[in-house]
């Protein structure tokens, strides 16, 4: 009978990640902030309460938090490319390193690009959206020549372009400070009080609980949540059809009349903006830019974090690059887990090696990821999912009594 | 856009760091060659690995990297295992002894090598295999065994061995052989290191042709190449056919190890394969991917202008110009100079 394919839904096989996710599906818009907004607020609040099961012993616990904040942000932009659209960028680094040397370039004493006359209380600021806007525009020239390849090929090119724009800071010393690096970049000073005469973003302000790194943990935050929001929007436009569309076959979309080329473009476009958000981020909170920051190594990691998490799954890579991002830090100057003496510092050195170890597991039993991303229905999903459950509880109660009269 | 925004670089840097040195490229053509030759045989050598694997499982092997590495710790490990010890002078052993230790090196690497790619093959890609996982799947999977082949290198083996190989340093050099100038190329002088690569080179290039085009274990890699069901259907081991082809990669690679360390003796480094297996993977796709014969040419084409390159630009932007070629053939030619496929190889 064609009722079963109503009652899938509400099936007693489904999984706790799948009744979760239906239960979510189904809430009102406002019903999901009201759960949602709490949650936020906790997980901001925890370099402040700095929960004792949680809390990094070797490092500052809000600067781990900061750096999460980053690699969310990169994660979720490279979601957008690699998770959303299927395109594998190897290179994603690059962009971070655009996004960074923006800000580095624009605020830095050492920069012969130095825009002088900005307060330097909102120097930081202004560098923002140029950072984004300019990294968008690299995505853009990266991408216009390169989308033509598929696959294994534009991995490998994606690969070399971002080797290439680290050898360039590197090499172009008149441009880009070259090896030394670009210091006392600007970051916003806001906040500042006798006991934080540079104010709470400076490097300097270690003072607790707010110390700099909660503070750029904020920020991160309310940006996460923006650029969730906006990539959300995205995934269930007409442009996220036309990704999921060119993800699972490109022929077959090309047919069927999405322009293509173009989408693939667009995610390109939106994923290098939002690394170079992340750049400009880390730009403010480190103050200090090096070649050697943005080696092609860190690529991999931030495609550790989507893969990990689980591609296509913007909540899933946010915990994929918690997991990336913290993992190394907890083991940092640990002496004993759980009562047994280990050391720390030196667990903390083989993070390479375990996330290599955990790629090859993953792609082998669970190549969807820790937390995969399941298609929904994506323009009147609610609505949709909101009526099938509807009408599958009616009809397992009404299975229920004909199974009872049956009897 | 790309190409001309990277080329605006280039004569940036050339005006304002050192001048666009097209007479240093003249001058020195000859030496150039002969220096392009000699690191272009090495590449060719790594290159051939990416080949045969792509050719017949259509994947990009992106650990093979971390082989050449193996190898030239190999053969680091076997020259310790002979008695050598690193020192800051040559050993003195008399022409026929150097070679006779050369060669036991060689094998050593390659043996490591060898062991490792194949070893690489039945844990991470077999598996993915058996399940029809698709593309990049393998891609992920070899990054991922990118990582623990170097950190491996980096952190384990210094434990295994007492700290005398791997570790975060390169290796102290151990020199067998002094380079010595032997007779004169145009302008050029061309030294015993040079000759040894690029006939060594040449050879193992040679042996691996006849190999593929002239055995039955050859046939058996061009005809799963070609169709792999068919192959099947006509009795060739497909899983036997890719275990060899990924043993005939891995003993290049360490053959490259080996050549590599008599120039760069300071280059046995936990992270010493990343970049030369990118730059043999881009001699790879240069003349053709899964093209035997293409990976030889490709590879002495892009040693000889990634130093033609250096010699225009300045040392520090070798590396770019590699990675430019790389992007520029991927974007224009695809398919490479002498065209795609080990399966349409002569048969």
């Amino acid at each position: 009978m064609s009722t079963e394919t109503v009652t899938a839904p509400a099936a007693p096989h489904l999984g706790v990640g799948d009744r979760i996710r239906l239960w979510w599906d189904t809430l009102p818009r406002q019903t999901q902030w009201l759960v949602g907004i709490p949650a936020i607020v906790l997980i901001a609040l925890l370099p402040v309460l700095r929960p004792p099961v949680l809390t990094t012993v070797g490092t500052d616990f809000g600067g781990v938090l900061a750096q999460f904040g980053m690699y969310a942000l990169l994660a979720i932009g490279l979601n957008v490319v690699v998770g959303q659209a299927g395109l594998l960028d190897l290179g994603y680094v690059g962009f971070y390193a655009v996004g960074a040397y923006t800000v580095g370039l624009i605020t830095s004493p050492d920069s012969p690009w130095r825009v002088h006359g900005l307060d330097p209380h909102w120097a930081w600021l202004a560098a923002l959206p140029v950072a984004v806007a300019l990294t968008a525009i690299s995505g853009l020239i990266l991408g216009s020549p390169t989308l033509r390849l598929r696959g294994d090929y534009l991995a490998i090119v994606t690969l070399g372009f971002g080797e290439i724009v680290r050898l360039l800071a590197d090499n172009l010393s008149n441009i880009t400070g070259g090896g030394r690096g670009l210091s006392r970049i600007a970051y916003p000073v806001v906040g500042t009080s006798s006991t934080r005469p540079t104010g709470v973003f400076s490097a300097g302000n270690t003072a607790h609980p707010v110390n700099s790194g909660t503070a750029w943990f904020w920020l991160s935050l309310v940006l996460i949540v923006v650029v969730l929001t906006l990539v959300g929007n995205l995934e269930r436009s007409r442009v996220g059809r036309a990704w999921v569309a060119i993800r699972e076959d490109e022929d077959a979309a090309e047919i069927m009349g999405v322009p293509t080329f173009k989408f693939k473009l667009w995610a390109f476009l939106i994923g290098a903006s939002i690394g170079g958000l992340s750049g400009a981020l880390y730009a403010g909170q480190v103050q200090f830019v090096v070649p050697t920051t943005f080696n092609v190594i860190n690529s991999m990691l931030f495609l550790c974090a989507v893969v990990l998490g689980g591609q296509g799954n913007k909540l899933g890579v946010i915990l994929g690059a918690f997991i990336v991002v913290y993992l190394p830090n907890f083991f940092i100057g640990r002496t004993n887990l759980f009562g047994i003496p280990i050391n720390g510092n030196e667990i903390a050195n083989y993070k390479y090696l375990f996330f290599g170890v955990a790629l090859m597991v993953l792609m082998i039993f669970r190549p969807q990821g820790l937390f995969p991303a399941r298609q929904k229905l994506l323009t009147y999903g609610r609505d949709v999912y909101a009526a099938a459950r509807r009408a599958a509880t009616a009809l397992t109660h009404r299975t229920e009594e004909t199974v009872g009269e049956a009897r | 856009m790309s190409v001309l925004l990277l080329a605006g670089g280039h004569v940036l840097a050339g005006s304002m760091v050192s001048a666009f040195d097209i007479g240093a490229l003249g001058r020195n053509f000859w030496a150039l060659t002969v220096d392009g030759l000699t690191y272009g045989s090495i590449y060719a050598l790594v290159a051939v690995g990416y080949t045969l694997v792509y050719g017949v499982l259509r994947l990009i092997n992106f650990a093979h990297s971390e082989i050449f590495m193996f190898g030239m710790f190999g053969q680091y490990a076997t020259l310790m295992l002979l008695g050598f010890s690193p020192s800051g002078n040559a050993y003195q052993q008399g022409t026929l002894m150097t070679i006779v230790y050369l060669l036991v090196a060689m094998v050593g690497g390659m043996a490591v090598a060898g062991g490792a790619a194949v070893g690489l093959e039945r844990v991470a890609y077999r598996p993915l295999r058996r399940r029809g996982a698709p593309a990049l799947v393998f891609l992920i999977t070899a990054i991922g065994a990118s990582f623990v082949l170097q950190e491996f290198v980096h952190f384990v083996l210094p434990k295994l061995t007492g700290g005398n190989l791997g570790g975060v340093n390169a290796q102290q050099p151990i020199r067998l052989v002094q380079a010595t100038a032997q007779f004169h190329f145009g302008n050029a002088t061309v030294n015993n290191v040079e000759i040894v690569i690029v006939v060594a080179a040449l050879g193992l290039a040679f042996a691996t042709d006849r190999f593929i085009n002239a055995t039955k274990f050859g046939r058996g890699i061009r005809a799963v190449a070609q169709d792999p069901v068919t192959a099947t259907l006509m009795g060739v081991s497909r899983e036997r056919v890719i275990m060899l082809t990924f043993l005939v990669g891995g003993l290049l690679a360490g053959a490259a190890g080996l050549l590599y360390t008599l120039r760069v003796p300071s280059g046995i480094l936990y992270s010493g394969g990343f970049i030369l297996g990118i730059k043999a993977f881009a001699a790879a796709v240069l003349g053709g991917i899964g093209n035997l014969r293409g990976a030889l040419l490709g590879g002495l084409l892009l040693g000889v202008m990634e130093l033609y390159g250096q010699a225009l630009f300045g040392t520090e932007w070798r590396d770019v110009v590699a990675f430019v070629l790389l992007i520029l053939v991927l974007m224009f030619r695809p398919t490479g100079i002498l065209g795609e496929s080990l399966g349409r190889a002569r048969a």
